[in-house]
């Protein structure tokens, strides 16, 4: 119990970073961004929106500590201005219809990737030398090398424009109607196949190193000496003994690699113009649209470690020795 | 040299190893770390082996139970139990041959249970799989055999870091005689243990061996504890067995210096307090030849002058010299 | 590289700091007898070489017009032109220019922050520790992609700009790996020694602690030159870095902007990104070879596991 709280405690001193990182970023960075944004958007608004936004992006009067005050409130309750390239849309209703796209891809290539990298991390351990032991690392690696657009680019060329397999762009057929049909799924599910290929593509090599790495360390553990002592069925060793063990860091950093799948899908969705918060956010970047940008780089933060929070849940579920101390 | 007509208790060894050799492949040399040792075990029979460490002891142990890991290989000798070859054993032989037949305390209980499963779960495992027990049944019988080691039942549901170092060893040597196997190896079962647990543990084993009558291989340093629990004994020195007797034979008459030096080197638990000595820094021996008998039962390796490599700068004080020669004569 | 964004420096878990420290000579004995050394620093090599000589093999702006667009690659224009009508490879090689300065700047920079953070964590302990361990934390924790964009976007544009966004988001994983190698060395008795001797925190910190960590500033400074280059190209692919300059982070934006895939103009987008994937690579292969070095036990098994092991025998 102890240790949850003390991560809690840690996740909310992280976010209040980040909210702070935005608070700061448009007051004190030169070049003041803000003000060529409002010289090209001012006509569109309203005044009393130009000034809640002026407030937001600190193009105010008041002393530093109340701007302050005021935007944690403003944060806290959920308000965080309007978008201006999807203006009048508020900034929560612009990231509250993508966030789902975006947890969708990223949700099913990080699970994917790690589920398939552990295992086969898993196999080339025991087998040491064996087939999946030596062949897969380097081809694996060398994938990995890619930048995650790089890769997207290519399979969207591949499959989606030689071989006209898949399609290349948005989340589902244009004018098709979302609901829950056995239609709608399978046209989101096709939508699904390249983008999340390319995040498994790319991070699978990680996963399947780093839980190969761990399983060759704990095989030369005792216990491990003492359950092949014990006349245990090697299946059972495997996985009961050494993978049990060995899995334990890599669900750590499934919380940290969360991260960066975040980061990778942003990029893979700019290349498929699947609609989740990454296109939204070059959009955002594009249209000069501070407010947007802000609001998605909160979300974002806030969903990482949330992910994080249950990671840990997770693993103190999976480690008895953190929950006594 | 046949040890075995010396065994205690009955004439059929349970355990008998020949010119075992093992040896340590690197990347530009090997070394041997076992080199032709032989002895064997009776029924019933604590059969203790002594040394320092690194000279091969758990080395033997793991041979025993073939769980020699790269680079370590058996080069040669071989290892009967109760009449089978283990070293021919398939791999289904050998896992119903573990645990079954021979089973092993490892030296530090702490990093030889699974931190992540129950006591119990790790007791259940060997019931299930040697047994065909159903869980229901395995935790009842795993229940009983915390009893038999003074552990409360309700340990079973424990992770082993909730349990004391000493109890982690007794739920050890409780799994140990899970299936009450005909032999079973301690390996230094009480190293890291305090002296007053190490009694403890001491005890629990004696009690039991006489409980279960299986055969005991006890590997330790310490001669005061081997010489209290062993029938039989041997001294291991840089992978060769340098003497082996009737324990208290050694330990009234120990003839090989090495011996004598290990005898110096931890203070007996009774009598009065006698200033410890060893072997003089960098002493050490060479081309260790075969054991020759130098009374009945009693066999140790011939020992002569040139067999002692002195680095120059070591001063040998007179006693030492005079025990060395003495042993040399 | 991919993993740029995927994993931070020192994320990956071959560079977490299992080895001993051993002796520099037979670190460096080890890593040239190395064949994934040896192949890594030969690519390593040939791409310096070209990226230092690229202003001799193409002389001139390489991003001015020199032919028809999109002309496929033969004779004249080996890798094609683009749909501007710029030489490709000429834009390839002058790209390196670019890619390899900041990656290697950020590498620098980055696990130079990460060595003083990581060592004054683990010299002075107790508060500064834990300070210097939590920002340490949420830096790490923090998404690094919206993060670097949303510091892109309100920065001015240009090369300075990218390179400071990527050190700031890049040093946190060299501090942590760094920090716990630092203090496991702290916990050792020649340091314990050192402070006893009266030795200056300075002395201690850079002269008995840091040349005995030295394999793992190397994995980490390679870990780091690949963040840093694979961000600095999604980071530019995202049009955030400075447009007019000549990388293969830029190549590649512009090939997407220009519909270099729609059209089918392969030629366009495949040789910035290979050269990325190329460079990471190499710089992968010399950092699992420090770590085969400095670790044992994960270098190939050179003989099958023989009958008589436990393992082998169970199967």
């Amino acid at each position: 119990m102890r240790f949850i709280l003390r991560r809690l405690g840690f996740y909310l001193v992280a976010f209040w970073a980040s909210i702070t990182l935005n608070f700061l970023l448009p007051r004190f960075m030169p070049g003041d961004p803000v003000s060529r944004m409002f010289a090209r958007s001012q006509d569109r608004m309203q005044p009393e929106q130009i000034e809640a936004l002026r407030r937001l992006l600190g193009v105010d009067d008041r002393p530093l500590w109340e701007q302050y005050i005021g935007y944690l409130q403003n944060i806290f309750t959920g308000q965080m201005g309007v978008s201006i390239s999807r203006f009048p849309a508020p900034v929560t209703e612009v990231i509250s219809s993508q966030i789902g796209w975006t947890l969708l891809l990223g949700g099913t290539a990080l699970v994917i990737a790690a589920v398939v990298g552990n295992l086969l991390g898993i196999v080339a351990a025991w087998r040491r030398g064996g087939a999946i032991d030596s062949a897969l690392p380097p081809v694996l690696v060398f994938i990995g090398s890619f930048p995650y657009f790089w890769l997207a680019m290519g399979a969207l060329y591949l499959f989606g424009v030689v071989l006209g397999w898949f399609p290349i762009r948005h989340a589902f057929t244009d004018g098709l109607e979302p609901a829950f049909t056995s239609e709608f799924i399978g046209d989101v599910g096709a939508h699904l196949v390249l983008p999340a290929l390319t995040i498994v593509l790319v991070s699978i090599g990680g996963w399947m190193l780093g839980m190969r790495n761990t399983m060759i360390a704990t095989n030369s553990e005792d216990y491990i000496t003492m359950a092949e002592a014990k006349g245990l069925r090697p299946g059972r060793i495997m996985l009961r003994y050494a993978a049990r063990n060995a899995m334990l860091p890599s669900v750590t950093s499934f919380g940290m690699g969360l991260g960066f799948v975040v980061g990778g899908a942003l990029l893979t969705e700019v290349v498929f113009a699947y609609p989740g918060v990454g296109y939204q956010l070059l959009n955002a970047v594009q249209g000069l649209d501070y407010p947007l940008m802000q609001g998605l780089f909160l979300t974002i933060t806030a969903a990482v470690l949330l992910a994080n929070f249950l990671v840990d849940i997770l693993y103190v579920r999976l480690d008895p020795r953190v929950r006594s101390n | 040299m046949t040890v075995s007509q010396t065994s205690f208790g009955s004439h059929e060894p349970v355990l008998d190893v020949r010119n075992l050799t093992v040896q340590y492949t690197g990347d530009t040399r090997s070394t041997t770390a076992v080199d032709r040792v032989s002895f064997s075990i009776g029924t019933g029979e604590v059969f203790g082996l002594a040394g320092e460490s690194g000279c091969g002891k758990s080395t033997i142990a793991n041979s025993i139970m073939r769980l020699l890991k790269d680079p370590a290989k058996i080069a040669g000798g071989s290892i009967t139990f109760g009449g089978r070859d283990v070293l021919a054993m398939s791999p289904d032989e050998l896992r119903r041959f573990r645990w079954q037949d021979v089973a092993m305390v490892f030296q530090s209980a702490m990093n030889s249970l699974n931190p992540v499963l129950t006591i119990g779960e790790q007791i259940v495992d060997i019931f299930t799989t040697h047994a065909g027990l159903s869980r229901r049944e395995s935790l009842r019988r795993a229940g009983e055999l915390l009893e038999l080691v003074r552990i409360d039942p309700a340990r079973l549901k424990s992770y082993p870091h909730q349990l004391s170092g000493g109890m982690r060893q007794r739920a050890v040597i409780a799994m140990a005689v899970a299936l009450k196997p005909s032999l079973l190896i301690l390996d230094e079962p009480t190293t890291a243990l305090d002296v007053v647990v190490q009694q403890e543990i001491m005890a629990q084993i004696k009690e039991l061996q006489r409980e279960l009558g299986f055969s005991v291989l006890f590997i330790t340093h310490d001669m005061s504890l081997m010489v209290e629990l062993s029938h039989r004994m041997a001294v291991m020195y840089g992978g060769r067995i340098v003497e082996t007797a009737k324990a208290h034979d050694v330990y009234a008459d120990p003839r090989h210096p090495y011996t004598q030096a290990l005898m110096g080197a931890f203070p007996p638990l009774t009598g009065p307090r006698v200033p410890l000595t060893g072997l003089p820094d960098g002493v050490k021996f060479r081309n260790i030849p075969d054991l020759a008998e130098v009374a009945p039962g009693h066999l140790v390796a011939p020992f002569g002058a040139d067999d002692l490599s002195i680095p120059r700068g070591v001063h040998v004080t007179g006693d030492e010299a005079a025990a060395l020669e003495g042993a040399i004569r | 590289m991919a993993t740029a964004i995927l994993q931070q420096p020192g994320k990956t878990a071959g560079a977490t700091p299992a080895a001993k420290p051993k002796p520099n000579r037979s670190f460096v004995h080890g890593l040239l007898t190395n064949k994934k050394a040896l192949v890594g620093m030969a690519v390593m090599a040939l791409f310096i070489v070209v990226a230092l000589l690229a202003p001799v093999l193409f002389p001139g702006d390489p991003s001015r017009i020199t032919a028809m667009a999109s002309l496929e690659p033969d004779a004249g224009h080996w890798l094609g032109t683009t749909a501007k009508g710029q030489d490709v490879l000429a834009l390839t090689v002058h790209g390196a220019r670019s890619s390899l300065l900041v990656g290697l700047t950020v590498g620098f920079a980055s696990t130079f922050i990460g060595i003083l953070v990581g060592l004054a964590s683990a010299y002075f302990g107790k508060v500064i520790d834990e300070a210097l361990s939590l920002v340490t934390n949420v830096f790490l924790l923090l998404p690094g992609l919206p993060l670097l964009v949303i510091l892109a976007a309100f920065l001015p544009p240009g090369l300075g700009t990218v390179i400071l966004v990527l050190i700031v988001t890049g040093w946190a994983g060299s501090a942590r790996v760094l920090r716990s190698q630092a203090l496991s060395i702290r916990s050792k008795d020649f340091v314990a020694a050192a402070v006893v001797s009266g030795e200056r925190a300075g002395r201690i910190m850079f002269r008995e602690i840091l040349p005995n960590m030295a394999s793992i500033v190397m994995g980490t400074l390679l870990a780091c030159v690949i963040y840093g280059i694979g961000a600095q190209a999604g980071l530019e692919f995202l049009g955030l870095g400075d447009v007019s300059t000549v990388s293969w982070g830029n190549n590649l934006f512009w090939a997407g902007n220009e519909g270099a895939l729609l059209t089918g103009s392969w030629w366009v987008f495949v040789p910035s990104g290979v050269c990325i994937a190329l460079v990471a690579f190499a710089l992968a292969l010399i950092n699992y070879a420090v770590d085969e070095v400095t670790n044992p036990r994960l270098r190939k098994v050179k003989t099958p596991a023989p009958a008589t092991t436990g393992r082998s025998a169970a199967k």
